[in-house]
């Protein structure tokens, strides 16, 4: 069987231990976490905007999207329209989700299955919001794990701008299959 | 693809044909190596990073065999079925299984070198199945029937114009359009519709976390996602050096990869797979494939620790100018050269050769991986193995007659200043000296360091 040959060989062939290193915690430099957020996240082809309460959200969002027609927004919308919105999951125009914390050093936003609601709405939207408070920015990808701890999702993604590809002539084009744009609200609060 | 191996130095010949193209093509390859440079230096602690991965790399390697069995545990308590593949042709078998169970007809992929190594699309055509590539430039050189030329850009060698003659004809864009953004929105509109109607989707494995079952896919088109979200089932194919003990060490990870690959923060989308959706399948293969027999090679066990970030082939100075098809191998570039042997020494035996050793590879790698050390080893274990060019193996052997005896050597030093001078067309005789192909020589001395020594050394 191939499992017990694999696992053999690995065992005869590996070599003698080797200590694994006790990761150090890395400490962020820049003291303006929203200043470096927004340069990592602009740079990667996406936008913030800084909201001063949750309920500015509705009205940003028409302000950006004006001519949207189809727009999920799993954090002000009424739960009943967005189902029906759900069922034709490949015309969405616009969907708003929540992240639970985002990155200053790269701009990843982290969410879980849960955040996402459905699994595919973050990627097949033609555009995507995310929103996350301020409170929930880190410095880097250590301090990231360190306060997502044990939680461990049956699924999770950082997202770091929106959907791009460089593969023809390394020339950047934003929207290759995913989201055309990334729009991220950071709520004062 | 079935074709006959051509050796390195013969397809760089014919690559070498187009001056432009392989001006550019090294211009744009150095261009992606200068980014990295660049974001690498925003890191203080990039060195440290390194120094981690690697040793993080160290030790998964030295428990290898205890690791697959807790992240195979992990997997399965996670309802994920999990596969083994000793090589190529059983892990073409395995998703073929899993298609036919389902009556799977529609399949996409995303990026994986894997299933390139594996020939996974050529066996499926075979049995009748059509696997679309999902990542733009992987669908290019699938419609155009090529191989990836890159390990992260896998259309690197092919100009936005010719990219609109495949699209013109394949998909029905309009001729001479060639607008990298046009054409990306038509592979897009085109794509959406086999995502939407796949009944398989197979993706690669950038890390696989031994402590969770989870597996990680780093994307910046999000196809991995649309594929594996949108079909009812998933199956990830991962080479069992893919491992990483613990989740708190992709940080260090996540960090290197992107960064070193393409000189950005972070890929829009690192995606962690542990469970399948209620409803729905997910399959991870595990493969061996050749992988445990370097692990037991000391010389060549380092170069399991590659994260495929394709660093060490944008500063290649060999790779830039002879293109990635040169090196007949899934993966080219050195680490492709140090990769290819293990798996047929005789068919790759000439592919550590197309390295200048000059180390800029072991430089730029996010693992510490000493590349250019292997390629000379490789060299060396070739030679005894009786795998060198045999017009190699005799000047060597000259050589080594001519550089053992200071007589014979100063004797041959004299005669070769005289015939350079006097018949110059031979040494530069392009077909007798292969070495000549590609440079001037510059007008030999008159007389040898030591002869000069004799009449000025003690004035």
């Amino acid at each position: 069987m191939s499992r017990d040959k694999i696992l053999n060989a690995a065992k005869q062939n590996k070599p003698a231990l080797v200590s694994l290193p006790e990761l150090p915690s890395f400490t962020y430099a820049a003291n303006d976490l929203v200043a470096a957020f927004t340069a990592a996240i602009t740079k990667a082809g996406g936008a913030v905007t800084l909201l001063k309460s949750q309920q500015e959200l509705t009205q940003k969002i028409q302000a950006i999207y004006p001519d949207a027609q189809r727009i999920a927004n799993f954090i002000a919308g009424d739960t009943a329209s967005n189902k029906e919105l759900l069922k034709e999951v490949a015309l969405l125009d616009v969907v708003v989700l929540k992240g639970q914390l985002g990155v200053a050093e790269n701009g990843a936003i982290w969410l879980t299955d849960k955040d996402c609601v459905e699994r595919v709405l973050p990627f097949i939207t033609q555009h995507l919001i995310l929103l996350i408070e301020k409170e929930t920015l880190v410095g880097n990808m250590h301090q990231a794990y360190g306060v997502m701890g044990r939680q461990n999702p049956a699924y999770g993604v950082f997202i770091a701008g929106p959907s791009k590809t460089a593969d023809i002539e390394q020339s950047l084009v934003i929207g290759a299959h995913g989201p055309r744009s990334l729009q991220v609200f950071i709520v004062e609060n | 693809m079935n074709t006959p191996t051509i050796p390195h130095p013969e397809a760089a010949a014919t690559f070498l044909k187009n001056k432009e193209r392989v001006q550019w093509h090294d211009e744009t390859l150095w261009f992606v190596r200068h980014k990295r440079d660049k974001i690498v230096q925003e890191i203080p602690e990039w060195e440290q990073l390194r120094e981690l991965a690697s040793q993080i790399k160290d030790h998964t390697l030295s428990r290898l065999d205890e690791y697959l069995q807790e992240f195979e545990a992990a997997a399965i308590s996670n309802g994920v079925t999990v596969h083994w593949a000793a090589d190529a042709a059983e892990h073409n078998r395995i998703v073929h299984g899993i298609m036919q169970k389902h009556g799977a007809q529609k399949i996409v992929k995303s990026k994986s070198m894997l299933t390139e190594e594996c020939h996974l699309n050529e066996y499926l055509e075979a049995q009748g199945i059509e696997v679309v590539d999902t990542d733009l430039g992987e669908r290019i050189v699938q419609l155009n029937k090529e191989l990836p030329s890159h390990i992260v850009l896998p259309a690197i060698h092919i100009k936005k114009e010719e990219v609109g003659e495949i699209f013109h004809q394949h998909l029905g864009t309009p001729k001479g359009a060639s607008d990298p953004l046009y054409l990306a929105l038509a592979a897009r509109a085109h794509l959406r519709e086999k995502f939407l109607a796949a009944d398989i989707a197979i993706t690669g494995v950038n890390f696989a976390v031994a402590e969770t079952g989870a597996i990680v896919v780093c994307t910046n088109e999000g196809n991995a996602d649309l594929g594996a979200h949108l079909a009812k089932v998933h199956i990830a194919c991962m080479g069992i050096e893919k491992l990483i003990p613990r989740t708190e060490h992709l940080s260090i990870f996540l960090r290197l990869l992107a960064r070193n690959a393409t000189g950005q923060n972070i890929t829009a989308y690192s995606s962690h797979f542990r469970k399948p959706v209620p409803g729905s399948e997910m399959h991870i293969v595990i493969v061996d494939n050749g992988r445990t027999t370097q692990l037991g090679r000391e010389a060549f066990r380092n170069s399991l620790k590659c994260i495929r970030c394709g660093a060490c082939l944008n500063t290649c100075p060999v790779y830039r100018r002879s293109g990635g098809h040169s090196y007949h191998n899934a993966t080219a570039g050195p680490i492709g050269a140090i990769l290819a042997p293990n798996l047929d020494m005789r068919k790759n035996a000439d592919l550590p050769f197309a390295s200048t050793l000059c180390g800029s590879c072991t430089d730029v790698c996010p693992v510490k991986i000493d590349i250019h050390n292997q390629l000379y080893q490789w060299r060396q274990v070739l030679t005894q193995e009786g795998y060198m060019p045999a017009a190699k193996t005799a000047s060597m052997k000259i050589m080594a007659g001519v550089l053992s005896s200071p007589a014979r050597y100063s004797f041959a030093g004299k005669w070769a200043r005289r015939f350079l001078r006097w018949f110059p067309s031979l040494a530069l005789n392009k077909k007798l000296n292969p070495w000549a192909r590609q440079r001037e020589l510059p007008e030999p001395p008159k007389e040898s360091f030591r002869e000069w020594y004799k009449k000025n050394g003690n004035k």
